[in-house]
């Protein structure tokens, strides 16, 4: 409880520290006319409205009917662009989690497989594949497809990977000592797999599912540039942005509802690792948190 | 040799099948263009834009590793005031962990809006930003990273903190530093690609695969996505390259040999 | 003057937290130079901590340590000690000869000759020929050895050893026990050797400070009067087993309190 509290305080105090460092930067342009303080050097971004909104009309802007005389404001709009988006990336990201944790057994499996396959797996992620996006409308468009399966099929791309590799790593996560003993029992390989190495694969599968899910929104919403699907986030932000110079806190306001739901499809994958790792199961990963401060400087 | 032809064959031979299937099925089904051209085609489209090709390319990739350059610069600095001072790593690590969660790349228009459609600056801010958090954070993992022992060990020698940093925590950071350049150099292309969607100069990579895509000449499309992949695996394989001579010790690069 | 005097020494860990925890309580102990001390006692009775407070690792709550005469925190800064760990704690990717060298290269020796003195010192635990090898090369005995040699290379006045043969097979480990008695006479170095193997204790040490936990107190003293220099028919002898028996009465003697 209290280590959850001091998280939120800590939270708190960083979003009020980003809202105070916006507004310090364009409370500083304004006074000086967009240079550094006593220099004629220019600040690298505008401090004017248009460039820079105030934090509070970002806000505001949410709340506010997004169209002149329209019914809904801009809220409302964002989120049901969001929970489109996401059902594409949801899609992908269910379908690219199973493909890697297939991909995951059968490297357990076959080294033959591991072989042959491995080195695509790893390049995979070394190719640009978002620049394929604008190929896919045309896909969307000539075939008879429903327009959000192109954008399911690079959320999976972008979501396979980190499962794949974390299924791999966590199947062959027992000790030899523990593939020995399951050998004693003459266990199939079907036993071995779902009694011990599946069980013993779910730490680590869970990180890999918090980055494939975060991949699959970012898959989705670039997806949906190019194509301009008049339903989705990415739509939204394209004309945003079109419209930035008469409405710029409409594309901030989209940008935020973006990363919100990047945010909320992580903190699910989250709350699901909480229901079904054991927390002394759970991998800690993070040196940064449990760190001894190195010895302290030596003035000899 | 015969280890490594043993170790690589599967996946070359695989290679070589692929498309070779893939060209037979494009011409046995007389697939159309715009849903895979034959690689032949993609190919013959390869040398035939080559001039333009290789200009747009230039400038996507220049823009993407000069972004690249500043956001490693800026990661390895604030990195190392987090891994320094506990109270700025407390304040910046789970920002930064919360803020590679969101989609960062819808910044694009944000930084076309503010440097200009054809500022440089636009495409090496989108990418620079996109790099840092992935460096920053590995970063500081990886200097937190050195065992309790080794740290008793150099305090028993009464060091500084200097030599604390040099002699143990960044040679223990190499590998997370490695593995994070690896993720960062595909997002640096990523990002350059994406922000050139948005807008930009014309003689970019994103802004004529959208082009071509849109003139339905998907041979030419796909001929530039090729290259961008081939650079994308490229700066992969020589990060991987610079990794072994940098740290032939450690266990993921001698379980690899 | 003593090597090390430790008067009242108590260590209370989470001080006034709920998660209080009193490791050591009120350790009055006085080592002559010269001497070869095993600290023994069942797990938590806090040796490993008492060593950490010599060397200035931990602060204690209360009572006095002298190192030489000297603060522990003056000790570690003249480095009066030299410190070696259960594990090897060898930095992967030095080489041997610059792991050894790694304590002269914090004190700034120059290149030639540190690397002379890390030669020297790599002759002594009979590692020459491996100067130019990594540690994951070395089996785990060699790599201790080569802790050992790091600990000595900046000839240290006293020897701070934290169960540092409890990781290896027990011939491995008998013959490092030999090695490290004649490397003991040979530089006249003090020991402290925290240990939880009986004959280990009796067949290394001049005295044996037997310790009992929950508060980890010193519960006998125990002088050794084997005679010196201690050869491998040592532990074939009637006097050897007689104070094997002698400290295992006195041990068991701790675990009933």
């Amino acid at each position: 409880m209290k280590a959850s509290l001091r998280t939120t305080v800590s939270f708190v105090v960083i979003v009020a520290a980003l809202v105070l460092l916006w507004e310090g930067y364009k409370a500083l342009g304004q006074a000086t006319g967009g240079v550094w303080p006593g220099t004629s050097m220019n600040l690298p971004v505008r401090t004017n409205e248009r460039s820079m909104p105030h934090v509070w009309d970002i806000v505001g802007s949410l709340f506010a009917p997004a169209r002149r005389g329209g019914e809904d404001i801009l809220l409302v709009i964002l989120v049901r662009a969001a929970l489109w988006t996401w059902r594409s990336a949801l899609i992908g990201f269910v379908v690219g989690s199973f493909v890697g944790f297939g991909l995951g057994v059968l490297f357990v499996r076959s080294l033959l497989a591991e072989r042959g396959l491995m080195p695509y797996v790893v390049a995979s992620q070394a190719v640009p594949v978002l620049a394929i996006a604008p190929i896919v409308v045309v896909w969307s468009g000539r075939l008879a497809f429903p327009n959000w399966v192109p954008i399911a099929v690079i959320s999976a791309y972008l979501a396979f990977y980190p499962v794949a590799i974390n299924t791999l790593r966590g199947l062959r996560s027992p000790e030899a000592t523990s593939m020995e003993l399951m050998r004693s029992y003459a266990a199939s390989p079907g036993q071995v797999l779902w009694k011990l190495q599946i069980p013993a694969s779910l730490p680590y599968l869970f990180p890999a599912l918090k980055i494939s899910a975060s991949a699959s929104v970012i898959g989705a919403i670039v997806g949906e540039l190019p194509a301009g699907f008049p339903q989705g986030l990415g739509r939204a932000i394209l004309s945003f942005a079109s419209s930035f110079s008469s409405a710029p806190e409409k594309l901030f306001a989209s940008v935020l509802v973006s990363a919100m739901l990047g945010l909320f499809f992580v903190g699910l994958i989250s709350l699901i690792e909480r229901w079904t790792v054991p927390a002394a199961m759970r991998l800690r990963e993070d040196p940064a948190m449990k760190f001894v401060p190195p010895p302290a400087t030596v003035t000899a | 040799m015969r280890d490594r032809m043993r170790k690589a064959g599967p996946a070359a031979v695989l290679f070589v099948a692929a498309l070779a299937l893939w060209e037979a099925l494009v011409r046995a089904f007389e697939i159309q263009g715009f849903i895979l051209p034959a690689p032949s085609a993609i190919a013959e489209a390869f040398v035939a834009e080559w001039p333009v090709l290789r200009v747009a390319a230039i400038g996507t990739f220049g823009s993407a590793l000069a972004g690249l350059a500043v956001g490693v610069v800026l990661a390895v600095a604030v990195g190392m005031a987090a891994a320094r001072w506990r109270g700025v790593r407390e304040g910046v690590m789970p920002l930064a962990i919360a803020a590679n969660s969101t989609p960062i790349v819808v910044l694009a228009p944000v930084a076309i809006a503010w440097f200009g459609l054809l500022s440089p600056w636009g495409t090496i801010s989108v990418v620079a930003i996109l790099v840092f958090f992935p460096i920053m954070i590995n970063l500081v993992r990886g200097l937190l990273s050195a065992p309790s022992s080794h740290l008793e060990l150099m305090q028993s020698y009464a060091t500084t903190r200097r030599q604390v940093l040099l002699k143990l925590q960044v040679p223990t950071s190499l590998p997370y530093l490695f593995s994070a350049f690896k993720v960062a150099a595909a997002l640096s292309l990523i990002g350059a690609i994406v922000k050139e969607y948005f807008g930009g100069s014309q003689d970019r990579l994103g802004q004529y695969i959208t082009r071509k895509a849109g003139l339905f000449q998907f041979e030419e499309a796909w001929s530039a996505i090729v290259l961008a992949s081939a650079f994308g695996v490229f700066l992969f394989v020589l990060i991987g390259l610079v990794e072994r001579r940098v740290m032939p010790w450690h266990i993921s690069v001698r379980s690899r040999q | 003057m003593t090597a090390l005097d430790l008067r009242g020494v108590g260590m209370i860990f989470n001080e006034g937290a709920s998660n209080e925890v009193t490791a050591l309580q009120n350790i009055d102990v006085v080592i002559e130079p010269g001497e070869f001390v095993s600290l023994i006692g069942p797990s938590g009775c806090g040796k490993s901590t008492l060593l950490r407070l010599v060397g200035d690792l931990l602060k204690p709550t209360s009572g006095e340590i002298s190192v030489n005469g000297k603060e522990p925190a003056r000790a570690r800064l003249d480095r009066d000690y030299g410190m070696v760990f259960q594990s090897a704690t060898l930095l992967d990717w030095r080489t041997v000869l610059d792991n050894v060298a790694l304590p002269l290269e914090i004190m700034d020796i120059p290149r030639h000759e540190r690397e002379e003195t890390a030669r020297e010192m790599l002759e002594l635990v009979q590692l020459g020929g491996f100067a130019d090898h990594h540690p994951y090369e070395l089996s785990g005995g060699m790599q201790q050895r080569v802790a050992i040699a790091r600990a000595l290379s900046f000839r240290p006045s006293l020897l701070l050893m934290d169960e540092p043969f409890g990781a290896l097979d027990e011939m491995t480990r008998e013959r490092m026990q030999m090695e490290l008695l004649s490397i003991w006479r040979e530089t006249q170095t003090t020991v402290v050797f925290v240990t939880h193997s009986i004959p280990e204790a009796v067949f290394l040490s001049t005295r044996v400070v037997v310790m009992s936990p929950r508060p980890g107190r010193v519960s006998e003293l125990i002088d050794v009067d084997l005679a010196q220099p201690r050869v491998f028919e040592t532990r074939e002898e009637p006097g050897f087993y007689e104070m094997l028996t002698r400290l295992r009465e006195s041990l068991r003697k701790v675990d009933e309190s």
